[in-house]
């Protein structure tokens, strides 16, 4: 990744409170065209309300984000997709008793004039899409059902509706948690090609090793503020990324000294 | 020739493979609305072998015609409520409010056609009031559609003070004639009912309206994941209400007739028969009580089925009191079908 890529989403001194609770601190975070950002922090570290943010689901009481060089304000669901962020939740993504293709058109079908879908569009549209990030198998097609695929499969229909929405930046909620290891090699395989499209991917995982795989560059949070970030190359290894985090959780500051030299 | 007669040989060879593969993703999709369709040839085969000359006679199904476009109207319209995970249990007062409108346009002189009309109107409104107040007020459909019931039925009771009204002249209107004249099917002595048919074009409307159409698509993706609807863009509040719309209409449709059907007569609690026979309707069609999934087709053969039970169990010999008993079996053992093909899957 070279550091001179431009910055496709930036978020700057967001804060965001409920109640008394501050959970966000002002954090600075910019994501590049093109990259694979890990997002990392523990529980409570302020993660999921950063991904709220990205996603427009919170509107951060302070700060700005700007986005494709734009600040934006409001800041809500639809205006974060039409900035073109399209975040993937674990849970809440797909409606499993539907088809693959139900699903990747849901809420924007393909119609004629009266309202009624074009159905051999949609199914032409969803194996175009599939085939881009290699969502293809001989056991499924676009009409299979969702909730008889597994996990990672289930990770490429979201991923691949993200792609139909017109999405440069992708944002993957805990997208390989509770996923065996041939699965999360799957859901390695669509990040792999959403990013070589040239689109841009933040990565949010608890197993650092997962991240470590797929991710080009760190971010990390700890309470509420950002603790360090880093491109891969200015780590020795995942266990470098470990130990930091390590520190981080038991001293509340990490020796950043230790980084290398990025290049 | 040799190689046609090869290409012959593989064409043979491969049919039967890729024709079962077909019927056996045809059954993965369609299973409910099949079971459905089974239960009902399962139940008249049941009654025939019984009765035979009575089940071959046409004038049975006279009297079938003439009563089953009710509940189908109504359990095809029920599929649209479950499906986006509510619940309707106020369309049996809003069948009997309607009846009252269209029975005092009547006597007020508005021609029958247009009352009819005005009557769909009058269903599509009360269905949007409902709808506003399950989904606005945030009370549980069930709850509130209860409550909703019994006071649509006070209030219709109120106005209406007890009585029935009648129109009898009425009965010479072309309007009248359109919605529920009856015609001789060829040369036999089955005839047909009107409104028979309208249930029929119902049925493809509600068909094509469900399967076809973004509203339907979306009211199945509110039932299914109704957070992830959201997400996407879609809005949850106006699907919601929206399907209180197409209960009312139906419901409204349903009350016009059965005034018809009574030779122009309207009575307040003419709906209130229809409130348990169309949810087993719905049920025994194969729609499941989770939402997010349902079938059309398969309310119409529920629809079919209830209404053989009654009438063809005392057709098929046995007395009167084994109707319910019947009823429940076959509501039972359909479920228990519905299970095999279509469990659910999250």
């Amino acid at each position: 990744m070279s550091a001179a890529s431009e910055p496709v989403v930036e978020l700057r001194s967001i804060v965001k409170r409920f109640g008394s609770v501050e959970a966000l601190s002002g954090v600075t975070m910019t994501v590049r065209r093109g990259e694979v950002l890990g997002l990392l922090g523990d529980n409570g570290a302020g993660k999921s309300t950063l991904i709220k943010t990205l996603a427009g689901v919170h509107d951060p009481d302070d700060g700005e984000i700007i986005v494709k060089g734009k600040v934006r304000k409001p800041w809500t669901p639809a205006a974060a997709r039409d900035a073109g962020i399209e975040t993937v939740f674990q849970d809440r993504a797909l409606a499993p008793q539907h088809s693959i293709v139900t699903n990747i058109f849901m809420g924007r079908e393909i119609t004629n004039s009266f309202g009624l879908l074009r159905v051999q569009m949609q199914i032409d549209e969803a194996n175009r899409l599939m085939r881009e990030i290699g969502f293809t198998s001989k056991v499924f097609n676009p009409e299979s059902t969702v909730g008889t695929l597994s996990g990672g499969e289930r990770q490429g229909v979201a991923i691949a509706r993200a792609l139909y929405n017109q999405a440069d930046v992708i944002v993957l909620d805990e997208p390989t948690t509770a996923l065996s290891l041939t699965e999360t090699q799957k859901v390695f395989r669509f990040v792999e090609a959403v990013k070589s499209s040239g689109r841009t991917v933040v990565f949010i995982g608890h197993n650092i090793y997962h991240v470590w795989d797929i991710a080009d560059r760190f971010f990390v949070i700890d309470r509420g503020t950002e603790a360090f970030e880093g491109a891969k190359s200015s780590f020795t290894g995942a266990d470098h990324l470990i130990e930091m985090m390590h520190q981080l959780a038991e001293t509340g500051s990490a020796d950043t000294s230790s980084l290398l030299e990025p290049g | 020739m040799n190689t046609a007669n090869d290409a012959t040989t593989d064409a043979i060879s491969e049919d039967p493979c890729t024709e079962q593969s077909r019927w056996t993703l045809f059954y993965r999709k369609n299973g409910r609305a099949l079971n459905a369709f089974l239960a009902l040839v399962l139940v008249w085969v049941f009654f025939a072998v019984n009765n035979p000359a009575l089940f071959l006679n046409p004038l049975f199904y006279n009297a079938f015609l003439f009563s089953v476009p009710a509940t189908i109207f109504l359990t095809t319209s029920l599929v649209f409520v479950i499906v986006s995970g509510e619940l309707d249990l106020a369309f049996p007062s809003v069948v009997g409010a309607a009846g009252g409108v269209f029975m005092y346009s009547v006597v007020l002189g508005v021609p029958v056609i247009p009352a009819f009309f005005l009557t769909m109107g009058f269903g599509a409104l009360i269905g949007l009031g409902i709808g506003l107040i399950v989904v606005y007020g945030r009370i549980s459909s069930l709850v509130a559609t209860l409550g909703l019931n019994f006071f649509i039925l006070g209030i219709v009771n109120l106005l209406a003070q007890g009585r029935t009204i009648s129109a009898p002249e009425a009965m010479n209107s072309f309007g009248y004639k359109l919605f529920v004249g009856k015609w001789h099917l060829f040369d036999t002595t089955l005839r047909v009912p009107n409104h028979f048919i309208w249930s029929l074009v119902w049925v493809a409307f509600c068909y094509v309206l469900f399967k076809y159409h973004r509203f339907g698509n979306r009211v199945q993706l509110v039932g299914d994941n109704t957070d992830s609807a959201r997400e996407m863009g879609i809005n949850i509040e106006r699907i919601r209400v929206s399907v209180f719309v197409v209960s009312g209409v139906a419901a409204a449709i349903t009350g016009a007739l059965l005034v018809q059907m009574a030779n122009m007569v309207w009575f307040p609690t003419s709906g209130k028969a229809y409130l348990l026979i169309a949810l087993a309707a719905l049920f025994v069609g194969g729609t499941p009580t989770w939402g997010g999934v349902g079938t059309i087709f398969g309310a119409f053969f529920g629809a079919m089925t209830v209404t053989l039970i009654p009438s063809g169990a005392v057709g098929a010999g046995f007395a009167g009191y084994w109707t319910d008993f019947i009823f429940g079996l076959v509501i039972i053992l359909t479920m228990i079908a519905h299970r095999f093909s279509g469990a659910r899957v999250r």
